[in-house]
Parts: C-alpha cells; sequence; structure tokens
C-alpha cells in the first residue's frame, strides 16, 4: 500500500484542482489551465537557478510567478491584438515552454541530468515526495480549498453576471486577477504529480464529469471536488498496482474513465438521459396527435359513434404497426375506447387532454394572425409544433391576451377552457 | 562554416517552418490555432499501437498510427463539443480539448511503457524530439543511399502542404472568411475542414519524427500568428509566416550553437521572440505605434 499521508494529500489535491477547474469550467478558461502549466517550466528553471535551492515551496513559487505572468501576458494580448482567445493561449504556452526547454537543458548542462530533478515537473512524480514536499502540496491544496469555501458567492456572481456584480461592488478586476491566481495555484498543484501535458485534465476532467451530473454550482462544485479527489486516489493505488503505469498517467486514466461514463449516464446532460427525454417527447406528441385528430374527426361528424385514424393525413404515411401500437397505448392508459370494430371513440379523459391540444393549437393560429399579420395557409404548421409545449398558464394567457375568441382564422370553433366541475 | 552535419540540422528546422507555417495560417483564421497542440500529443497512443499490433518498426507503419490516433483525437473532441441539443448537454469545445488530448496522452504514456522493452521511444523523444540527431537517420533504398531521411520526409510534407494550399486556395479563403458563403456556393467548408485536419495531423507526425512535438507546435502557432500582426492580406500571411518560421529556425540555431542548449527549444523560442518583436513594433498596429499615435494626439490636442 502506499503511505496513507499520501493518499492524503493527493485527495486534498485532487478537490483543490476539482473546484478551482470547475470555476475555469464555467469561464471558459479550461484551455487556459494547459497554458499556465507550460509556462510555469521557465518559472522553475528560473527560481532553481537563482537560488541554487531545489526545495518545492522555491520551485513552486517560481511556477506560480511565471504562471501569472503567463497569464498577464495572455489577457493583454487578447486586449492589444486582433488575436483571438485560443491563438493567445497557443502563443504564451509555445513561448514560454520553448523558453524553459532551453533553460532546463542549459541547467542539465551545468548541473548534471537528473540531479536537480526538475524534469520531473514534465511527467510527474509522486513515489518520491518527501514529507516536506507533501506539507508544501497538502497546505496548498487547502488554502485553495479554504479560498473557494470563503469566496464562494464573489466567485458564483463573477462567472454567471460579472456586470451585476460590479454594481454591487464587487471588483470585476480583482475578482478576474484571484481567479487566475487560484488557477495557476491549482496548476501547480498538478504539475508536480501528474506533469505538465496531464495538468489540464486534472483541471477540466472533475468539472466536465461534474456537470453531467447537476446544472447546480454547489453540487457541480462538490461533484468536482468528489471526482478530482477520487480519481487521484483511485489513479495512484493503480499505478502501485501496475509499475508500467506511471501515477500521473494513471490518475488521468481513471479521470478519464469517469468523464466518460458521466457524460453517457449523467442525469443533467449526458446522452442516456437526452436520448431518454427526447423519446418520451416524441412520443407524447405522438399521442396527443392521435387524441387531437380523434376530436377533429367527432368534431366534423357528431353523429358518428366512432372513428378511425385510417383517413387522416398525417397517419396514411405511417405503418400499420405504428397506429396499432399508437391506438393500443392510448386505450391501455384509458383515453379512448372502442366503439365498434376499428373503430374509437374518446373518453372523458382523453377528450380533456384532445381539447387541451386543439385550443391551444387554435388559439395559437389566431394569434399569429391577428398579431403576426401571417397568410391562412402559414398557420398551421407552427401551431402543430407549439400546441404540445403550452402550459396551463401560458394557454390562459394566450387566451385571454386574444379576449377569448370563438373562432381561429380557418373558422374552426375553439374550444372552450376546462372550467371546474364542467362535464364533457 | 557550417559543417555538413550541421546544414543538415539547419535545413531540418526550416523545413518544418515551412512545412508547419501553411496549415498554422488556415488554423489560426479558423479558430482552431490550439488544435495542433491537441493533435501532436494524441499522437502518442498510435505509435505505441502500431507497434504493439504490428511488431514492425516500419517508419511508414508508426506514422499510419499516429495519424489515425490524431484524427481519431480530433473527431472525439468534435463529438464531444458539438452545441447542446444535437447530442445531449455535451462539453464547451475547449472543454472538449482540455479533456480529450490528455486522456489519449496518459493512455500513450502507458501503452508505451508496455512495449518500450522492444521500441527505442520514450515520451522524451515525442515532446523534445532530437533534431540534432536528424543527419544520423539515413534513407536507403537497397544499396541506394540517399542522404538524411527526415530531409526527404519533410521535403515531401512541405511539397504537399504547398500543393494543398496552392490548389484549394480560394476554397479555404472563402471558408475562412465566410463559411456560409462557400457552403451556398457548393465549396462544402466541412469536407474542406476535415481535409485541414488531416493535412496538420500529417505534417504533425512528419514533423515530429525529427524534432518533436514542441517545435511542431511552435512553429504552426507563433509565425503565422507573427505574420496575423503584420498584415491584413491572406497571400502576405502566408507568405510571411513561411519567411519568419524560416528565420526563427536558423537564429534559433545560432542561438542554440552559441549558448550550447537545446536545439528545438532555442528555434522555438526565437519564433517566440520575433513574436514579441512583431507585437511591440508592428508598422501601424504595434504597441510602439499606437503609443507614438497616442502622444502625438496628446501633443495636438
Amino acid at each position: 500500500m502506499p503511505d496513507w499521508t499520501l493518499l492524503v494529500v493527493l485527495a486534498l489535491l485532487g478537490a483543490a484542482t476539482g473546484l478551482v477547474g470547475t470555476f475555469a469550467f464555467l469561464r471558459r478558461q479550461s484551455l487556459l489551465s494547459d497554458t499556465l502549466a507550460h509556462a510555469a517550466l521557465p518559472g522553475i528553471c528560473l527560481a532553481y537557478w537563482w537560488t541554487g535551492n531545489k526545495s518545492l515551496a522555491v520551485l513552486l513559487t517560481g511556477a506560480l510567478a511565471a504562471g501569472l505572468v503567463g497569464s498577464l501576458w495572455h489577457t493583454l494580448l487578447v486586449q492589444t491584438t486582433r488575436l483571438k482567445t485560443e491563438a493567445a493561449l497557443g502563443v504564451v504556452l509555445c513561448t514560454f515552454f520553448a523558453a524553459g526547454i532551453v533553460l532546463l537543458s542549459l541547467l542539465q548542462a551545468h548541473a548534471g541530468a537528473s540531479q536537480t530533478g526538475l524534469d520531473r515537473f514534465i511527467y510527474g512524480q509522486v513515489a518520491y515526495l518527501t514529507d516536506e514536499q507533501m506539507l508544501v502540496l497538502g497546505a496548498v491544496s487547502l488554502a485553495l480549498i479554504a479560498t473557494v469555501v470563503v469566496l464562494y458567492k464573489e466567485l458564483k456572481l463573477f462567472c454567471f453576471d460579472p456586470d451585476y456584480g460590479q454594481t454591487l461592488g464587487f471588483s470585476r478586476r480583482f475578482l478576474s486577477l484571484l481567479l487566475s491566481t487560484l488557477l495557476a495555484g491549482a496548476v501547480i498543484l498538478s504539475l508536480r504529480s501528474t506533469g505538465v501535458v496531464l495538468t489540464v485534465a486534472l483541471l477540466a476532467g472533475p468539472a466536465a464529469a461534474a456537470r453531467q451530473w447537476s446544472h447546480r454550482l454547489g453540487l457541480c462544485l462538490l461533484g468536482a471536488a468528489f471526482f478530482g479527489a477520487s480519481s487521484c486516489i483511485a489513479g495512484a493505488l493503480l499505478s502501485f498496482h501496475i509499475p508500467q503505469a506511471a501515477t500521473g498517467p494513471a490518475i488521468v486514466l481513471v479521470l478519464s474513465a469517469v468523464v466518460a461514463l458521466s457524460i453517457v449516464c449523467g442525469p443533467a446532460r449526458g446522452w442516456l438521459w437526452h436520448f431518454l427525454r427526447s423519446w418520451r417527447f416524441r412520443r407524447r406528441v405522438e399521442y396527443e396527435n392521435a387524441l387531437a385528430d380523434l376530436f377533429r374527426l367527432a368534431e366534423a361528424q357528431p353523429e358518428a359513434a366512432g372513428f378511425s385514424l385510417e383517413g387522416v393525413a398525417r397517419w396514411q404515411q405511417s405503418p400499420a404497426s405504428r397506429k396499432r401500437r399508437v391506438l393500443r397505448a392510448l386505450v391501455q392508459r384509458g383515453f379512448i375506447e372502442p366503439a365498434e370494430p376499428h373503430r374509437w371513440r374518446l373518453t372523458h379523459a382523453g377528450l380533456r387532454v384532445a381539447r387541451r391540444i386543439v385550443r391551444g393549437h387554435r388559439l395559437w393560429e389566431t394569434y399569429l394572425a391577428q398579431n403576426l399579420h401571417l397568410p391562412a395557409d402559414h398557420l398551421h404548421r407552427d401551431a402543430e409544433a407549439m400546441e404540445h409545449v403550452f402550459s396551463a398558464e401560458t394557454l390562459e394567457e394566450l387566451a385571454r391576451g386574444l379576449q377569448y375568441p370563438a373562432h381561429d382564422p380557418h373558422g374552426h370553433a375553439i374550444p372552450p377552457a376546462e372550467q371546474e366541475g364542467q362535464d364533457a | 562554416m557550417l559543417s555538413p552535419a550541421e546544414s543538415v540540422v539547419l535545413l531540418t528546422g526550416i523545413l518544418v517552418a515551412c512545412c508547419c507555417a501553411l496549415p498554422g495560417c488556415f488554423l489560426l483564421l479558423r479558430r482552431m490555432a490550439l488544435l495542433g497542440d491537441a493533435i501532436s500529443h494524441a499522437i502518442l497512443p498510435g505509435i505505441a499501437l502500431a507497434f504493439a499490433l504490428t511488431h514492425s518498426r516500419n517508419i511508414m507503419v508508426m506514422l499510419a498510427g499516429a495519424l489515425a490516433a490524431g484524427l481519431a483525437c480530433v473527431a472525439l473532441i468534435q463529438i464531444l463539443g458539438r452545441p447542446a441539443g444535437a447530442t445531449g448537454g455535451g462539453l464547451p469545445e475547449d472543454a472538449a480539448t482540455a479533456v480529450v488530448f490528455p486522456a489519449f496522452f496518459a493512455l500513450g504514456v502507458v501503452l508505451i511503457g508496455y512495449v518500450a522493452r522492444h521500441v527505442d521511444l520514450d515520451p522524451d523523444c515525442v515532446i523534445y524530439g532530437s533534431i540534432e540527431l536528424a543527419p544520423l537517420q539515413e534513407l536507403a533504398i537497397g544499396s541506394l543511399r540517399l542522404g538524411p531521411r527526415p530531409l526527404w520526409i519533410l521535403g515531401a510534407a512541405a511539397l504537399i502542404n504547398l500543393l494543398f494550399v496552392t490548389v484549394l486556395y480560394k476554397e479555404l479563403k472563402l471558408a475562412c472568411f465566410d463559411p456560409d458563403l462557400a457552403a451556398l456556393l457548393g465549396f462544402r467548408p466541412r469536407a474542406l475542414h476535415w481535409l485541414l485536419v488531416m493535412l496538420v495531423g500529417g505534417t504533425t507526425v512528419a514533423c515530429f519524427e525529427a524534432v518533436g512535438a514542441i517545435l511542431v507546435v511552435s512553429f504552426l502557432v507563433l509565425p503565422p500568428a507573427t505574420a496575423y500582426l503584420l498584415t491584413h492580406r491572406l497571400t502576405g500571411m502566408l507568405v510571411l509566416s513561411v519567411s519568419v518560421g524560416a528565420l526563427a529556425a536558423v537564429l534559433g540555431y545560432v542561438l542554440a550553437v552559441w549558448i550550447n542548449s537545446n536545439v528545438a527549444g532555442a528555434m522555438g523560442w526565437t519564433a517566440g521572440l520575433l513574436f514579441v518583436c512583431a507585437w511591440v513594433f508592428a508598422p501601424k498596429r504595434g504597441l510602439a505605434a499606437n503609443l507614438v499615435r497616442r502622444l502625438r494626439g496628446a501633443a495636438e490636442g
């Protein structure tokens, strides 16, 4: 088993990068962390060069400074040139990282290749962390987590409505700088454990996964902290058991699996739920259309006892099996009942639904004709789409606005609203 | 004077600059500047898998694997980064990039850990490359010795890129500046987009074999960005970015020899310095020109 303190430090680190990464995710700055990670390299080299000291605190300070300079340069580039944000990110990334490579090769030539241990920052390594180094990483993680918790309200406002925040007196510039500092802090944290290239995953991954589970910021933050922490621990354990897998890549692979799983089955934005929701909506539209059609048939021939969908235009194209399925489902739900062989009539419940749909359809047609002056042959298609999405309140609002019209532009009667206790 | 080996290194650098600058311009204009970065990291698992599956060290097999992985990465980024609605929520495009390419790279590092005993490939050489070794890799067909292999591969890649840009110049230009009109006229911007992605992938793979990801990405981004600050015309931008790239390669090589450092890093950094020069001293829109204009305005007003 790896040392338990290491696991605690990794959990804190994962939670901190997850929290900070969520704000970067919402600000569309996920790739900024990639740039900051690369920009940190010359900072690390210069810090070592100037101080001759390779303690983690000194190196990370250098990295933080370089990251902030890089992020400042990026902001300046976007403000003073025609370059778009991603091009500016690329410019900062390449220039700083190339400088870092030059410095690293110079340092290694002077001080002997692996003696400095600086190259550990490129791939990351957690196996040989000393107690002092773990203390530094743990302390920085806790500081980041505490900052996010304390300034939660301000950061939230800044992410969603910075203009409103400004009017309330939360300085936009200060919060932007604060977020950049937090981001640079989170980046240097993960540099030592996952390395330059993979750091961006540790910041963007937990946020991307958590976003699939909830639409609420608080829950997203909790989820991101949880995904970050658990992926770090799982990755460390995995790499402990599989010697070929270094810790950094192992953490990122676990995290990527979590992201993939979330994108497929997260309830808020995941694919499965999305397909389920749209399938259920399509089915509801199908049922409501069938009920509305039966209602219109009954309108046209009030004396007939039952009706079939055979003659209705929109059902003529569809296969018989679909018609059978829809009718069976409607019978099961108690919306229609068989009147005679292959003929159905609406039940009381079915009539209510059909009346609402047809009412919505005809009210909307009236609205389009009266208020938007659309010609009569342009009304139907739009109303077909709208009739399924009106809420009861919207419908009544619409009727009130149109002053309760009795007929739609085609001359059909608009069914009245359902009254309490009124029988159909 | 340069020794033959030195001139091969220098020529390799210049060819990489020419190769990357052309597609780099279109990446920049289409707001995909970081795509080269993503592709150059994502090719790692392709190389490892190609070796694991075929047990061949044939360079063409490796390149095919790398290209496939790079394209898979771009495709995945596009699927995940699609706007909400089409396939459910998905992710913002930047987050999709940030999630996908590290996953590929991590997979590559682990896979290479497994096959590394058989093949002299490590993540190091993917990032830094070994442009210094370019003269030692000789291309030979039978007993016919044709000289350094990177020069042949890069020369071919540069030629293909040049051909692509000259033949499809009109289509590319329209797709960059007015994609709707391009679609309307039947130029199929989507097909063009994928052609561009394939070209960038191929360029990355061809170059990385000689020089590593850092130089490829630098030359894809920096010279076009420099040229973009200096001119408003597409033709001018293409010519300028090739020249700036070649200049960066030459000056970078001089710098590397002078301070005895990593050559690829020095070339990339010089490209960055040239960008800073353009940023400050660009004739019309540079910082210095802006300052002068502002001072004049203050003096007059």
